[in-house]
């Protein structure tokens, strides 16, 4: 198929996706008949309650009292020494309650569930941290919650699958397909299909059908407008570049979206090369693979010649998906934001720089956009300022990391 | 007129319905396909759905993902499923073919080479089960061109203006999804069903055919009372995964079952008579 390729920069404010939902040729809603009306009720509830002020009060009281917000700006001054070029600063979403970026996104669906009058809550989840963050909010506000993960991520990440199980919710491992978080997601859908008139389906990234990836994006997108105000009180100014790691791609949305029509602030998105882009053993469908349709929504995916979509890999579970977010195919296509690729070994590399130097023990989601960051900084000016997302702890991450090193725990 | 509307309008004037049976392309081999259609229309198939192998069948129960597995394994794929329909036409020019799948086996091949090559082997039709109208913008005008029917899937939860909408932009018969579901569910209220297709049949005047979740010849036979049509995959597909290891066995069953299911829809249509 032809896809239209409009001119990189939007003339007026950016204010994507269009009313069906799409960034250009991408996004849209790719669903079976069945999740066309449950859709229709959720963009309408959506619409309906994104201006609605109690709603915005209460997302406002939750994101402050119960995650903790605002996440602080932190200028990791020993690192950017080190690394002698731009200043790094450190956006720590990783001090969110449950130690990610998730539950900004968690909250604000688990309150439009509440006002739908859903009291079953579906999630899929890849490295655990998504099903975590549902599993939270479902406990705190006495939902069912049921959680697909892959069986292969049931395995790597028996931590969280265990802390979803003592927050009440029910953990299915996906037995289909690669096992591991597309499969997880086919399952959701398969539930939800199932389920649609009780069921609230609450998608962790900025992928799926239409509203998913704009209403994530928006929930998400207090990342970017903290920073953006926190940047200015600190240095007086905007960051020259913003770096985010990809997986579907909500922490990086979230920390670009307000910044997108400030066209002097760069933005990365750095994706999982695994063993190297030139292997093939890889998540990065924006640096290696072409536009498709998936889950819902066209983006570009890791497919194989006949369209079938192929086993990805990545040290990290997070970004272990072969699709990304429409919006991020869209920014990528226009120029907007660039994206790059860092490998399993240069992701442990930053993970253990930043733990050495800063004391701060990131994901290895995280790890990726700070080892890209360091090597951006480096070609960077003094003077010059890098913020990067840094969008979860890596206590989960300490077994696969300690296991990869030959450690026994 | 299209194979498919021949097919409809002989079973209209002869009082019969539309018995559909549905098989994964490449399930279990590649050289297990042909033959089975051919079976099946011996055994009183009318028209044939064809799958197009997946690596994510979302809309999909358990039995036919795994078809589409074990049909992945050996690299069945889009180009090879339409050269299964060529071999198919090659001895019946007579029963349309209706391409069953997901929309990124066709968008990778593209648009326009796939309505070609369907149109070229002999495809009557095809049902994108996530495309619904609203994104078919594209695919539609080029398949109508080629002579394709688009087959659109109706749910319990479609409303009355989605029900227009289909008729009007599909051809050949409209597929009722009969559950809110996946394919081979086992929560069947064919009461339900029937006020359903009932409400349809007056907004449309296209065949309305009744799937998901048809297990045995009494349901067909029921089903046939108020459809124009009876859609069954999953009870064959399962006795694929069965008898895997022997293809005869498992197109025998096969055409048992069809076999079963023909007898009942006709004697449901002989006593409404």
């Amino acid at each position: 198929m032809t896809l239209i390729k409009d001119s990189g920069r939007v003339s007026g404010p950016y204010n994507l996706p269009d009313e069906r939902g799409h960034f250009g040729p991408y996004g849209g809603i790719f669903v079976a008949e069945t999740l066309m009306e449950p859709l229709t009720e959720l963009r309408a509830a959506y619409e309906r309650y994104r201006t609605d002020p109690d709603f915005i009060a209460e997302l406002d009281h939750d994101l402050k009292h119960y995650v903790g917000r605002p996440s602080p700006v932190y200028h990791a001054a020993r690192l950017s020494r080190e690394v002698g070029g731009a200043q790094i600063y450190l956006k720590r979403e990783d001090l969110n309650h449950t130690g990610a970026h998730k539950v900004n996104n968690t909250v604000g669906q688990a309150l439009l569930a509440r006002r739908m009058n859903k009291p079953r809550i579906i999630a899929e989840t890849g490295a655990g941290q998504h099903g975590v963050a549902t599993a939270t909010v479902a406990a705190r506000l006495g939902l069912k919650c049921i959680v697909y993960m892959g069986a292969v991520d049931v395995e790597r990440q028996s931590l969280n699958v265990y802390r979803m199980k003592l927050l009440g919710a029910e953990v299915v491992p996906v037995e289909s397909g690669s096992r591991t978080l597309k499969d997880a997601l086919n399952e959701a859908l398969r539930d939800w299909v199932t389920h649609v008139d009780d069921t609230f389906y609450i998608i962790g990234t900025v992928a799926g059908p239409h509203p998913y990836p704009a209403m994530v994006r928006d929930f998400q997108s207090v990342i970017g407008r903290e920073a953006k105000q926190q940047m200015r009180e600190l240095t007086g100014r905007l960051p020259d570049a913003l770096v985010a790691c990809v997986g579907g791609g909500s922490n990086a949305i979230g920390l670009f979206h307000p910044f997108i029509d400030d066209g002097e602030v760069a933005m990365y998105g750095v994706e999982a090369a695994g063993d190297g882009i030139e292997t093939g053993r890889h998540s990065a469908p924006l640096s290696a693979g072409r536009p498709g349709v998936l889950h819902g929504n066209r983006t570009y995916l890791m497919e194989d010649e006949d369209g079938e979509i192929i086993e990805t890999h990545s040290i990290s579970a997070g970004l272990d998906y072969p699709g990304v977010g429409p919006e991020h195919a869209w920014l990528k296509d226009s120029g907007r934001a660039t994206y790059v690729g860092i490998t399993d070994a240069q992701a442990m590399e930053g993970f253990h720089t930043l733990t050495l130097t800063e004391g701060i023990i990131p994901a290895l989601e995280s790890s990726h956009a700070v080892a890209y960051a360091i090597q951006l900084a480096a070609t960077m000016r003094p003077d010059q300022q890098i913020l990067v997302n840094l969008s979860g702890r890596g206590d989960k991450d300490i077994n696969t990391i300690a296991t990869r090193e030959g450690i026994r725990l | 007129m299209s194979r498919i509307q021949n097919t409809f309008a002989a079973l209209r004037e002869s009082g019969r319905k539309a018995l559909i049976p549905f098989l994964t392309a490449g399930d279990p081999t590649a050289e297990f396909t042909v033959p089975c259609m051919h079976a099946m229309v011996a055994a009183g198939a009318d028209i044939i759905e064809l799958g197009i192998p997946f690596s994510d069948p979302m809309a999909d129960g358990p039995v036919i993902q795994r078809a589409s597995e074990r049909a992945l394994a050996h690299k069945m794929s889009l180009r090879k499923t339409l050269a299964l329909v060529e071999a198919f036409r090659r001895t019946d020019t007579v029963t349309p073919v209706v391409l069953m799948g997901y929309l990124n086996p066709i968008e990778s091949l593209g648009y326009r080479t796939f309505v070609e090559r369907a149109r070229e082997v002999g495809v009557d039709g095809a049902l994108t089960v996530d495309l619904p109208p609203e994104e078919s913008g594209e695919l539609l005008p080029l398949m109508l061109e080629a002579g394709l029917d688009p087959i659109f899937l109706l749910a319990p939860n479609s409303g009355p203006e989605r029900v227009q909408e289909m008729s009007d932009l599909g051809r050949g018969y409209l597929y009722y999804v009969s559950l809110k579901g996946v394919t081979g569910a086992s929560n069947l209220d064919l009461d339900d069903v029937e006020r359903r297709i009932r409400a349809i049949k007056e907004i449309s005047s296209l065949p309305v055919g009744v799937g998901f979740g048809v297990k045995n010849a009494e349901m067909a036979g029921t089903i046939a009372r108020f459809a124009d049509a009876v859609v069954v995959g999953s009870a064959l597909v399962s006795q694929i995964e069965a008898f895997q290891d022997s293809p005869d066995q498992a197109q025998a069953q096969i055409v048992d079952i069809l076999r079963a299911m023909r007898e009942a829809m006709d004697a449901s249509a002989a006593r409404d008579a």
